[in-house]
């Protein structure tokens, strides 16, 4: 079947050991995690785990269903990178020597809209925020001139929505509170 | 005025007051102490039913038998390390057989957590795969607030085993109690609501359909919606299979009644799912042992679903409708929406799959032209001599297929297998549970030789707290399923599947169980009929064929139409 890379979004309490319970089930499917991030939400005590795996359409359902049948996940959601803004940040640590004997890097950093967190007569750090495209061609410029160290970071991601799509499914969770405090107490 | 304070240990028995428990399987050891010992400073005051079984994995299955016969919660208390590592076994077929357990296992004190500690194990990282809930209390504070949610997530929705892992501090520590019951969790919603939509569109198809065929699981019985299903399938006269966790929920007489399906199940129902227009499956989940190879499962028809779990829904067999909900609600909701029908041709054809079947295999089973006695024979001799009341707890093996093939159930939770786990030594711990779950019932052990030995130490639980239990041992001094794989399917090499057995008869003596040792077939009805009448626990081994083989059969990964009747 067709491999895409999804975005998965699963919002949880804030419970300890879920991301093993999370990472468990893509594991059960033998698919692995391209990169994974741990953050707040909007919302008050709601943790959000953004991650991304290559896989096809029907597994990505299934481990999302999977996902949110943990009883700490509050809900999980999968999108295709056409539905969401996203983001990932590189840093890389290049010979301050490099820098000073060319044009070149300023070059770069000006062309990917990076920037230079510190310079020391050793070394230069460079941060460069973008898509994953994006940071492998600029890794593949910065290369030339031996990069020292560099890391990339996991996808963040948002959707195109006003507010976290969550907050309907907290709204009938609500409402299902009420029903069962109000109903019979 | 201030309140009494009281040490985690004895909240933790008071919050399964709260919860109504009344009888606890367990194991002591130095994790858990404190806990056994607020057991013994309550022995009257809270009377709880403590059963100290011979082995934790036999605690575990205790408390799935329990669970399984009485719908209450089974609840297990061990220590930590080994005893921890030793419910797994448990605790994983729970999960996959949607039983409420709620397992507390002794926890080494906060602050060695982590390293290395005596005893310690990592608990949480070891059940969370195979948990509905685990959770690690560090502070007395935290039990009743635990205690309740693990009650309500192992009993609502589907239900499944919750581990508790209780450290040392929060057992000592002193709080004040209070307890209130979980009644909702922001996270969990145990019921999906219905969706009139899909009750409708449900509805259309089953109207629509010449063909109807439902299958039905566990689900059903663990909805407690026996009547709900009928009032469906009668309405629109739905022929009906169940799978191997829900035979016992349609009565063997029942009209409609077509048998079991999968693996091992009757030819009829097989063949027809291959055969139905529109296929309903309420409360089952489609395990691989009932559709044989996926894609050719019931290509032909419309599949309906009923579950309480979306993660069920088109998780192995895509299908037309999912119809979300307990099925309590979501039977009646689209039986009121069917037009009565008569699918009498429909019905009656298939008649002529089980007259087959009848001649191919049952008549062979029943009625063997050699002088051995088979497994049927035995399981049929104590289903005609027993009345309702009767209750089968099985083992995994041949012994469990032909339990299930040939005992009559005609009422719930009157059969209890280990179905997706499959899990060998099994039947005897279940067994002793079940008799404390249902002490009204009289309660059957039927194991093989070889699974019986796997936690035969519980004839010491059964000895010291007189569980009338009885116990068929059907011998046939094999691992004989295996060994029936190897006949069919490697060529009869037989590695490691013979195997030498003890004289079960000394050995139940040993523990001052009256037993008794059949193999003519003359003398089956009258052991039988002993062994049912003795009001206390009893071993009966009979000597069966050595090389019977469990048909029907289909062969692993093949198209269920291509059920075996013969080698
Ligand atoms: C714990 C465990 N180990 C191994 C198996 C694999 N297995 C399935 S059936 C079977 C043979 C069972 O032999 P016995 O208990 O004598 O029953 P029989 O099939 O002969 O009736 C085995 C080894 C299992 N299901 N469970
Ligand atoms: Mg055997």
């Amino acid at each position: 079947m067709e491999k895409t890379l999804y975005t998965v979004t699963v919002y949880s309490e804030n419970q300890v050991g879920l991301l093993n319970q999370v990472t468990i089930v893509f594991t059960r499917r033998q698919v692995n995690i391209e990169s994974l991030t741990v953050s707040r939400s909007a919302i008050p005590g709601v943790h959000k785990f953004t991650i991304t795996a290559n896989t096809d359409r029907e597994t990505i359902r299934k481990i999302v269903l999977q996902i949110e049948k943990r009883i700490d996940v509050l809900k999980a959601y999968y999108y295709t990178d056409d539905e969401i803004i996203f983001q990932e940040i590189a840093l890389y640590k290049v010979p301050t020597l490099s820098l000073m004997s060319s044009n070149e890097i300023e070059t770069l950093v000006r062309k990917y809209n990076a920037r230079i967190l510190e310079v020391t007569k050793d070394y230069t750090v460079i941060e460069q925020a973008g898509h994953k495209a994006e940071i492998d061609a600029m890794f593949d410029a910065l290369n030339k001139n031996k990069i020292l160290q560099f890391v990339r970071s996991g996808r963040v991601a948002i959707t195109r929505s006003t507010v976290e799509r969550l907050s309907n499914f907290l709204e009938e969770m609500e409402a299902r509170r009420k029903e069962v405090f109000n109903g019979n107490n | 005025m201030e309140k009494k304070k009281i040490t985690g240990a004895e909240a933790l028995l008071f919050a399964f007051k709260e919860e109504k428990v009344d009888t606890i399987f367990g194991y002591p050891g130095g994790a858990i102490i404190p806990v056994f010992d607020a057991l013994y400073t309550h022995k009257e005051r809270l009377a709880f039913h403590h059963i100290l079984t011979r082995h934790e994995q036999g605690a575990a299955h205790a408390a799935q038998g329990y669970a399984r016969v009485s719908g209450k919660v089974g609840v297990v208390i061990v220590t930590s390390g080994p005893a921890a590592a030793n419910i797994v076994t448990g605790v994983a077929d729970a999960m996959l057989d949607s039983t409420p357990l709620v397992v507390v296992t002794g926890q080494t004190s906060v602050a060695a957590l982590g390293s290395d500690a005596f005893q310690e194990t990592d608990v949480l990282g070891i059940t969370q795969a195979i948990t509905k809930w685990s959770y690690q209390i560090r502070r007395a504070e935290d039990i009743s607030w635990a205690v309740a949610r693990a009650f309500y997530i192992a009993r609502e929705g589907r239900p499944g085993p919750v581990v508790l892992d209780l450290s040392k501090d929060a057992q000592n520590q002193l709080i004040e109690f209070s307890y209130e019951k979980c009644r909702y969790i922001r996270s969990y919603q145990p019921e999906p609501e219905l969706n009139p939509d899909k009750i409708a569109r449900a509805a259309q198809l089953i109207n629509q359909a010449k063909k109807p065929f439902a299958v039905v699981g566990q689900g059903v019985l663990l909805g407690r919606a026996e009547q709900e299903l009928f009032n469906f399938l009668n309405k629109a006269d739905i022929p009906a299979a169940s799978s191997l966790l829900g035979l016992d929920v349609m009565p063997v007489d029942y009209r409609l009644n077509m048998g079991m399906v999968g693996m091992h199940g009757n030819v009829a129902p097989n063949k027809k799912t291959n055969e139905c227009d529109v296929l309903i499956a309420i409360g089952m989940r489609f395990s691989d042992r009932v559709t044989g190879k996926l894609s050719e499962y019931a290509p032909q028809a419309k599949v309906i679903h009923f579950d309480i779990d979306p993660s069920e829904i088109n998780k192995n067999v895509q299908v037309e409708v999912g119809v979300l909900g307990n099925v309590k609600k979501s039977l009646p909701a689209v039986t009121e929406l069917l037009d009565k029908a008569d699918h009498k041709e429909w019905i009656e054809s298939f008649e002529e799959h089980k007259l087959c079947e009848y001649r191919e295999v049952v008549s062979k089973d029943l009625y063997p032209n050699n002088g051995i006695l088979t497994m049927a024979e035995v399981v049929k001799c104590l289903s005609d001599n027993t009345g309702e009341n009767t209750i089968v707890v099985t083992d995994v093996g041949q012994n469990q297929i032909t339990a299930a093939r040939y005992f009559s159930a005609y009422n719930t939770r009157k059969i209890v297998t280990s179905g997706g786990l499959g899990t060998m030594g099994f039947g005897l711990p279940a067994g002793v549970g079940a008799a404390l779950g249902s002490p009204e019932s009289k309660v059957f052990v039927i194991s093989g030789d070889g699974g019986i030995q796997m936690t035969i130490q519980e004839l010491g639980t059964i000895m010291e707290y007189k569980i009338p239990v009885k116990v068929i041992i059907l011998n046939n001094n094999y691992l004989g399923m295996v060994r029936q794989w190897q006949e069919l399917f490697y060529e009869e090499r037989y590695s490691s599947t013979s195997i030498q057995n003890p004289d079960f008869i000394a050995l139940a003596a040993a523990y001052g169980i009256k037993g008794r040792k059949v193999e003519q077939r003359q003398d089956l009805v009258e052991a039988v009929r002993e062994m049912i009448a003795a009001d206390s626990a009893y071993v009966l081994e009979v000597m069966v064929e050595k090389k019977g083989i469990v048909y029907p059969m289909v062969p692993a990964g093949k198209c269920i139409t291509e059920i075996m009747l013969k080698s």
